[in-house]
This record gives C-alpha cells, structure tokens and sequence, in this order.
C-alpha cells in the first residue's frame, strides 16, 4: 500500500514539474531552468512506474530503455539544425507508435483473459489506437517529405478529397461500432489499418512549404493519442502530459495557419498550387526593374544607420546564416544596427528560423517576430530581403485578388529602400508575382545568396 | 452509472483542466522558442513510457513484444527530445552590449 501511495505522489509530482518546465518555456533567461524540472519530473514517472507492482519482470524494460536510449543520444547529438523539422517528424511518429502499441497490447490483454473491455475503456482505446496509427503513418511522409525522400511537391489525383473524407467516416464508423460492440476484434484491426492508410493518403497531397502546419498538427494529435492511452489505463500523468502536448500543437497550428491565411481545411484538402496561377501582375514581364551592384550594395549598407535583415527559407536552404552574421557585424562595425525580422512561416516548422539563426551566433535581442518589428520598417534605413518572397509581398495588404490577400506580411515596403536578394525572376512557392521588386525603392540583387554575402562582407571591410 | 464510467468521468476532468492550463501556458511562450518548444512537448509525451514500462514488464509474450519495442520508440523522444531542446536552447545567447529590456529600434538609441 505505501508502495502505491509512493507511485501517485510521484505521479502528481511530475505532473506538476511538466507545467512548471513549460511556464519555463517563457523567455530564453528561464528556458533551460524550465527544461531541467520537466526533466526531473519525467525521471520520477518513471522510477515511480518501475516500482508498481504489475511489473513482473525488468530483463525486457532494460533492452527497450537501452536501445531507446542510444538511439536517441546518437540521432539528437548528430542532427543539424536545419533537419530539426525532420526530426521532430519522426519524433511524432516514434511517440504515436509507443501510443498504438500500448493501446494494441491492452486490446490483446484483454483478448487472451476472454474478458470484453468496458464501454469508457474502449472508447479512450479506440481513440488512442485510431488517432496514434494515423499519425505514425501521417509523420513518416512528413519526414519523407521534409527530408527530400519524397517528392515535397503536392501529389494529388481525382476524387482525393472524396476518397480521404470517405476512409475517414468509415474510420470513424468503426469507432463508434467498437464503443457498442467492444471484444469486434475484426474491426479493431480494420481500424487500426484504415488509420494508417489516411496518414499517407492525407499528407500526400500538402506541399513542403504547408509542412509547418502539418507539423504542429501531427505534434496534436501525438498528444492527443497520449493523453487517450492515459484514459485507457488509468493514469493521470499521462492524460495530463498528453494534454499538453495536444494543447501546444494546437496553438502553434492555430498561429501557422493564420500566418499563412488558410484555414486547416484549407491546407489539408487545399492543395495549393495548382488555383493562383490567374494572379499575375498587371503588366507583367513589361515592369522594369532596377539591379543593384555589389560595390554600390556595400556603400548603401555601410551608410545605414538602421538595417532589417528579413531571412526566408531560401537562406536555410542557401546555409548562408553565418555569412548574414558576418554582414551584420560589418553594418554594426561602421555605426548601423541590425535587427532580424522573423516571418512566423520563415522556416519549414513553428520558430525554425530563429533557430537557425541562434545557431550562427546572432543574439536573440536581435531577433524580432512579425508584430513587434513591423512598426519599425518606416524608420528602417535598408530591408535585406534574403530568400523570402511571399511573405514580403505588399499584394497581401493591397491586391484583393491575390490569393495571399489578407495573408499578415513583413511591412518590407514601407522601409526607406529595400536590397532583394535573388537568384532569378522566378516568383515564390504560391507562384505569385511580388510587387516589392517593381517598387522604385528597391534594387535586387541577382545571384546566390551565400556568394553574394561573402563579397558583400568582403567590399564592406574595405571600406 | 457503473464504477468505470465515473472513473473515465473524472478523468475527463483532468484532461479538460490540463488542456486549460496547456493554453494558457503555452500560449505566452515566444515565436523565438516554437521549435524548442515543440522538441520539449515531444519529450514530455513520451511520458508514454509509463505505459509501455508495465506492458513490457507483463508476463505475456505478445503483451512483452510489444511493450518492449513502445518502451524503445518513447524513450527515444524522451531522451533525444530533452537533449535535443538543451542543444538548441544553449544556442540562443543574450547580447551583453543590449539593455535586457529589448528597445523599439529607432526609440532607444
């Protein structure tokens, strides 16, 4: 009994060190700090569990914690920061399989003794096992995508949505059967396979740049799947943890997609791409625009007292954080200051830019999300567009027939001149033109973005 | 109302609390902490260890298979997430020449 009094302190204890480890998550002072309770309270789950006396035996906990373990050390020491979405994808696939394996053996159990699983059980079980086979499956393409495994670009065919929205009720409908009918095995299994079809079938359709939004809403229903194995067996810190989770892929899919103007439904059976190609700019190919040499780039920066670097996903892709660190020091050496203007949709998953970004040594002071600094640009000497493209194009504030119209943009334009960084004319992912690089204002500057820094630091040094 | 369904009952009370908590919580955290963020809440759920700890320590095979490998699976998010996030947080360094009170650019100096 004192055994058992132990396990459910332990329990209320960790739980409590999850919340106060995220509360943590506030600032970057208080982060780390944060991390290290949640930490403490994950090891006193855990030694609580392995005293409950349900467990017989420890000779196959030990193989899985060993392997588990080395796997983990070795993927998360040796993971550049640029793959960081990847890997959180396979990190919601890895914990919605711990979630359906559980769901899975407890279903077995209950089998094997020929007992029938009440009604309330089977229908946290049911959940759990649906909600966690989809997003192993759904995570896997994900990774694949992200990782270039998998074509990234939206596959779709006739009749998708119908398709997905038809697995999905006959999903649903096997649920709801299991909850009247518990020990249908044959459902349970037709279930179990029908998730992990709707994984693949639903993401095959979503481009990589939606990827952060899919992201977060995998990282929900990891938690949610969580949170059910917690009503299944009876454990709160479960429920409480998955919930959590849940909690924080909601909200971070919340702000993706307002970020990008879509709603979920959108992105999940928008398959963008293929509707704006209508939205080309009045005129066209028959606009001038204005292109800027790297001498006169340099001396434009040089005189700067204010400098907003705007960072896309095309400097990640360019690995040219360390060269617009360089820059930056350069414009802070002749008297400028510098600050980073972070789109939420910068990078391929919530925050990735500022990631990326920390990890070239750039302060995080310097580092701005799109509300704070967008009051700034009208004061703002030189915006460096650096690989963005959608989110610096003023057709989302003032064209009512841009499919981005209403989507929250960096304020580029209102800044006193403006240095794009581009490869070529070619326009942005939504394939819509962007006024920015027709406005007097601005000059472009054509080449790779990685060479182009380098000789802009090396012109800016000697001057 | 049978024994179970007031159980299942009172932990819909716990889910429902906790998910408030969640939003209030994590709704204050930074855009310049989402992805730690994420990594952190991925790691904290696979406090799904607790489950598959007891069902890979039950005396039946399939019931032990299976746990086993959910113990593996989970104690990867566990340790790699919590790694992982600390990498990334020491990453993010305060500039000792900024006041810690973030100025507006232009109204500051």
């Amino acid at each position: 009994m004192a055994r058992e009094y132990f396990v459910q302190v332990a329990y209320l204890l960790a739980s409590g060190l999850f919340i106060l480890g995220l509360k943590g998550m506030g600032s970057a002072e208080t982060a780390r700090r944060g991390m290290f309770l949640a930490e403490a309270g994950m090891l006193l789950a855990v030694i609580g569990t392995l005293l409950q006396a349900e467990i017989l035996r420890y000779e196959w906990i030990l193989v899985g914690l060993a392997v588990g373990s080395a796997v983990g050390v070795a993927i998360s020491l040796r993971v550049p920061m640029t793959a960081m979405p990847q890997r959180i994808a396979a990190s919601h696939a890895f914990g919605a399989l711990a979630a359906t394996l559980v769901g899975l053996a407890e279903f077995l159990g209950s089998q094997g003794h020929g007992e029938v699983i009440a009604h309330p059980k089977m229908a946290a079980l049911g959940f759990e096992v649906m909600f966690g086979s989809l997003t192993v499956t759904g995570s896997i393409m994900a990774f694949g995508k992200l990782q270039e495994i998998l074509p990234s670009a939206p596959i779709t065919y006739r009749g998708q949505n119908a398709t997905n929205i038809a697995l999905f009720l006959a999903t649903v409908g096997l649920y709801v059967y299991l909850i009247v009918v518990p020990d249908a095995a044959w459902a349970f299994y037709a279930m179990i396979g029908l998730g992990l079809a709707i994984g693949i079938l639903i993401v095959l359709p979503i481009g990589g740049a939606d990827m952060p939004v899919v992201i977060s809403l995998l990282n929900s229903y990891a938690g949610l799947a969580s949170s059910a194995t917690g009503f299944a067996i009876g454990n709160n810190v479960l429920i409480i943890a998955g919930a959590l989770d849940g909690a924080s892929g909601f909200i971070l899919s919340i702000l993706m997609s307002r970020a990008m103007n879509r709603s979920f439904t959108n992105v999940l059976f928008g398959a963008f791409g293929s509707a704006p190609a209508a939205a080309a700019l009045k005129g066209g190919a028959a606009l001038p625009v204005r292109e800027v040499t790297i001498e006169d780039a340099a001396v434009q920066l040089a005189f700067a007292r204010r400098v907003i670097v705007v960072p896309g996903y095309g400097l990640a892709v360019a690995q040219a954080q360390h060269q617009v660190r360089e820059l930056a020091q350069q414009v802070e050496r002749q008297g400028g200051e510098v600050l980073y203007a972070i789109h939420p949709v910068a990078g391929r998953m919530p925050g990735h830019m500022n990631v990326l970004l920390a990890e070239a040594n750039v302060p995080y002071d310097a580092l701005r999300d799109m509300d704070e600094v967008n009051p700034d640009f009208p004061e703002c000497d030189v915006s460096l567009v650096v690989g963005a493209n959608d989110v610096v194009n003023p057709a989302a504030r003032t064209d009512q027939a841009s499919p981005i119209f209403g989507m929250p943009i960096l304020d580029v334009d209102k800044s006193k001149s403006i240095i794009v960084m581009k490869r070529s004319m070619n326009p942005g992912f939504a394939g819509i033109e962007n006024a920015l690089f027709y406005d007097p204002k601005t000059a472009m500057l054509f080449g790779y973005a990685k060479s182009s820094l380098s000789k802009l630091v090396a012109h800016m040094k000697g001057l | 109302m049978s024994n179970t369904g007031l159980v299942s009952f009172m932990a819909l009370y716990v889910f429902m609390l906790a998910a408030f908590v969640g939003y209030q919580v994590i709704g204050r955290v930074p855009a310049l902490l989402h992805t730690p963020l994420m990594s952190a809440t991925n790691a904290i759920s696979g406090i799904s260890l607790v489950g598959s700890l007891v069902a890979a320590g039950s005396s039946d095979t399939v019931t032990t298979i299976l746990g086993t490998v959910a113990v593996a699976a989970a104690s990867i998010n566990v340790v790699g997430g919590f790694l992982i996030t600390d990498r990334m947080l020491r990453m993010f360094k305060h500039d000792p020449g900024r006041p810690a009170k973030r100025p507006k650019l232009g109204h500051g100096g």
